[in-house]
């Protein structure tokens, strides 16, 4: 009896791809004409050209149009000119993006908020800004700055990558286990439906009547609306920050201490592990003067007033040596403390460095699983004759394994292409995600599978139709659809070019 | 997949799926102790209070995992034992309260300006939905990007998008020092004090105004309450005083909000935090930096809603009142489409404790 209700309500864009091809470009672009000023739309080949693709370069495909209005009410016409014709949008930020959520449609429009750039207001008596789309994260923080305030979330990409696409992501960072992702702070988000309909989600009190919007729409990879103004949380600055550097001759020994940082109560500003070859990797790029001698080694941050830091460092060494550290260094200086980071933060062009290609894993699992998903990993190099360099977000269990490759040799690729969905399997395995904070995009598409059954994957599609009933925004990202669901897929950097190599990593 | 063999969630599946089928309303409740809360609800009763226990607690994840139907007190009980806490601090409001329950409500306690509100803490959960299915979202991890965020729309949906079978909450240490103060000062001078000490590293974790006296909480590392105490100045309370103060604005218990006081319902008004004194009729009780204002009032509810809506915040009757009528505050036609359309995809039949929201969900 109930059965055929269930089957009836099944949302179709949950079972196929939904077909484009039908799209008139001509007409498609004789309205976005009639919409935008002079200058903000492209539609020959060689214009489009700079946006194929975002950070992830193995992924490219070239837009029907760019889209680069200049104010919201263009937003709002170019949304409803292609909800009129029936054409995809995929929003843009900075493209620093390494899961190809940016990713153009071949059937849509690329919409860039490249122009969305400014600072409308910052209040540091309530600490809070209204920002554009299309303001760096790092932006916000040299703002608030003079008023001895900062925006809390440091995506590695943060001198490039803008808060629209933080949005997006729901971007994380090297401080998140104290001040949480992108999620925690913001309080309100302005966007446009692809109807063209203006929301207002969030407000600048800390919670808003109904169903929690604002949660939906972090993370949702344009999925859902396009962001035009963001109200961001600005933090106090902490008077001073410290960072421990200790070294283990075992693997699984760090991890035990990572465990033990966090059973003994204390919730550091940073918690990260690198082991052995990411560490040599590294040492021979920045000169970092770390220990290549140990196994592994744990960067712990301590920050607040110097009080509370001498206190905390003083916990935290205590349990380090408790754990069977073999080195303890205390940053002495900000200087210090920079150069600490400096080797963890070029973690990523280093593996650009010393291997022509590698693939980028973004798996997250309980931190006690650590040390067994180090040995499986080491059993896998073995296994595919491919080497791995790991660095880890440690206190909150986010891992980025780099598998090396060369793309040139045969088989290698599909080699690290197995390599790398075995650990994200494992990662679902180990009670786990696939993403932790690089987001699904195209890149990950196919692994979501594994970690949803096909009941949860119909409900984000009717999640997304409530917001967008056409399907027209993003489509064939973040959610695989149920004929989809086969295969693992991974990041790429390709022939070692790292997207934006001159951004830190982290 | 073993837990859909569980016989209480097998039995809770069938019940639903018939209640889908001949469209009978369920009133979906935990321990009862929020019953006051929301528009009035019709249907038959739906208790989720046998399905209990915690499923997955170890304190260096810093995550449990219980199910709904477990007492708010007796997961609280577990944790201190452990050394940790919920950091939202979340209302229990009668003894029965359930962990099911406090996600549904989404309401948090004194702590919230200061580590977040129950919704920052949702990793995980899992449901049945109106179809009778069981579904999990999120985790148990911190970082997790796979998929809408359906686990935080669950905070504060008073039960009308599901049945909660599982929630997987982020735990906190429980602070090393403590110490409260309190100052005399006037409505609008709170506001501006708290504010500025909101710009400042300081380790404040709750605040209180009402009548005149301003009732601060300090938390964290022994050295930073030390040193606040030495900046902030004001008169130190005892420990027992302020331990029974901060449950007292926690769970409603304080004179203040005693229903004979002033008249009138209890309107909840959340406000950005520097938003200036309400200057309406009316008893009133200031938290969370300012950013959350009790107001006991007799002033028409168009009134209120206009006067919040003018301070950039949103107004709901909180006790009291007619609960027929829209106790939250109206939303934009815009979002409104968007709510219908997720209640229709969690719940297509509408037998989730219709109306408690709003009167359409």
């Amino acid at each position: 009896m109930p059965e055929t209700q269930v089957q009836s309500d099944e949302p179709l864009a949950a079972e196929h791809e939904a077909d484009f091809a039908a799209i008139d470009k001509a007409r498609l672009i004789e309205a976005l004409a009639r919409v935008l000023p002079v200058g903000a739309l492209m539609y020959d080949p060689e214009d489009l050209r700079p946006y194929e693709c975002d950070g992830l370069t193995a992924y490219r495909q070239v837009p029907l149009a760019v889209a680069l209005p200049h104010d919201e009410e263009q937003v709002v016409a170019v949304l409803r000119a292609c909800h009129e014709q029936g054409v995809p949008v995929v929003a843009r930020g900075a493209g620093t993006g390494l899961s190809g959520g940016a990713l153009p449609h071949d059937r849509g429009v690329l919409l860039s908020l490249a122009r969305f750039n400014r600072i409308l207001h910052l209040d540091p008596h309530s600490r809070t800004a209204v920002v554009q789309p299309g303001v760096r994260n790092l932006a916000i923080s040299e703002a608030a700055a003079p008023h001895g305030l900062y925006y809390a979330p440091d995506p590695s990409s943060q001198i490039a990558c803008t808060i629209g696409g933080n949005v997006a992501e729901n971007a994380g960072g090297v401080h998140c286990l104290k001040y949480g992702l992108t999620v925690h702070n913001l309080l309100r988000v302005r966007g446009v439906t692809i109807e063209g309909e203006i929301v207002e989600i969030g407000s600048h009190a800390l919670d808003s009547p109904g169903y929690d919007l604002l949660a939906l729409m972090t993370g949702s990879e344009g999925m859902l609306a396009v962001v035009t103004e963001v109200t961001v949380k600005l933090t106090p600055k902490p008077v001073l920050a410290q960072c421990v550097l200790a070294a283990f001759d075992d693997v699984i020994k760090a991890g035990d201490a990572v465990a033990a940082i966090i059973a003994a109560g204390i919730i550091p500003a940073g918690l990260e592990m690198m082991d052995q070859p990411a560490t040599a990797a590294v040492e021979e790029f920045v000169h970092a003067g770390y220990p290549l001698g140990a196994k592994a080694i744990l960067l712990c941050e301590s920050d607040g007033t110097p009080e509370e830091v001498a206190e905390e460092i003083a916990r935290v060494r205590a349990v380090l040596e408790a754990s069977g550290a073999t080195e303890i260094r205390v940053s002495g200086s900000e200087a210090e403390r920079l150069k600490f980071w400096a080797g963890r933060k070029a973690a990523f062009p280093a593996a650009g460095r010393i291997s022509p290609d590698y693939f980028c894993m973004d798996g997250t699992i309980p931190r006690k699983r650590l040390g067994e998903m180090l040995e499986a990993i080491q059993a896998m190099e073995g296994k595919y004759g491919l080497r791995c360099i790991n660095v880890f977000h440690a206190g909150d269990g986010n891992l980025h394994p780099l598998i090396l490759f060369d793309a040139n040799r045969p088989g290698e690729t599909e080699r690290a292409e197995a390599f790398g969905g075995e650990i994200l399997e494992l990662s679902v395995a180990l009670g786990g995600t696939v993403t932790g904070e690089h987001g699904v995009g195209i890149e990950k598409i196919k692994q979501m599978c594994s970690q949803f059954a096909s009941a949860e994957i119909r409900q984000f599609f009717r999640v997304k139709a409530a917001f967008d009933p056409p399907g027209l925004l993003n489509p064939g990202k973040a959610i695989p659809t149920l004929n989809r669901c086969a295969e693992y897929g991974r990041m790429r950097v390709s022939a070692g070019h790292v997207p934006y190599p001159d951004i830190p990593r982290f | 997949m073993s837990d859909s063999l569980d016989p209480i969630v097998a039995a809770w599946a069938d019940r639903i799926r018939a209640a889908a089928a001949d469209r009978i309303a369920l009133h979906v409740r935990g321990g009862g102790s929020k019953d006051f809360y929301g528009r009035s609800v019709r249907g038959e009763r739906f208790d989720t209070t046998d399905y209990r226990g915690i499923v997955a607690y170890e304190p260096t994840e810093l995550v449990v995992t219980v199910r709904a139907g477990t007492p708010l007190a007796e997961l609280e009980a577990e944790l201190a034992a452990k050394g940790q806490m919920l950091a939202f601090e979340p209302p229990h409001f009668g003894s029965g309260a359930t962990v099911g329950g406090a996600v549904a409500a989404g309401l948090s306690g004194p702590r919230r300006a200061a580590a977040g509100a129950l919704r920052d803490f949702v990793l995980g959960v899992k449901l049945l939905d109106g179809r009778g299915e069981v579904l999990r979202f999120g985790g148990q991890v911190m970082k997790n990007v796979a998929g809408y965020d359906v686990s935080r729309l669950m905070a504060g949906s008073l039960g009308t998008l599901g049945v909660l079978l599982e929630v997987s909450l982020k735990v906190l240490p429980r602070p090393v020092a403590e110490a409260t103060l309190r100052f005399d000062l006037g409505e609008a001078e709170a506001i501006g004090r708290l504010n500025a000490w909101g710009g400042r590293p300081l380790p404040i974790s709750a605040s209180a105004w009402a009548d005149g006296a301003l009732t601060v909480r300090l938390s964290g590392a022994e050295a930073a309450v030390q040193a606040a105490l030495a900046d902030l100045g004001g008169e130190r309370v005892g420990a027992d005083e302020a331990a029974a103060f901060w449950l007292g604005v926690r769970e409603q218990t304080l004179p203040w909000f005693g229903a004979g006081v002033g008249g009138g319902a209890l309107w909840r008004l959340s406000m950005p935090s520097a938003a200036a004194p309400l200057k309406l009729g009316g008893e009133r009780f200031m938290e969370w930096g300012g950013a959350q204002r009790w107001l006991r009032s007799t002033e028409p509810a168009g009134r209120i809603r206009e006067r919040a809506a003018q301070l950039g915040g949103h107004a709901t009757l909180f006790r009291g009142g007619d609960r027929s009528g829209a106790v939250f505050h109206p939303l934009p036609a815009p979002l409104l489409a968007i709510h219908r359309r997720l209640k229709d995809a969690f719940d297509p039949a509408d037998i989730f404790n219709p109306g408690r929201l709003h009167q359409d969900f």
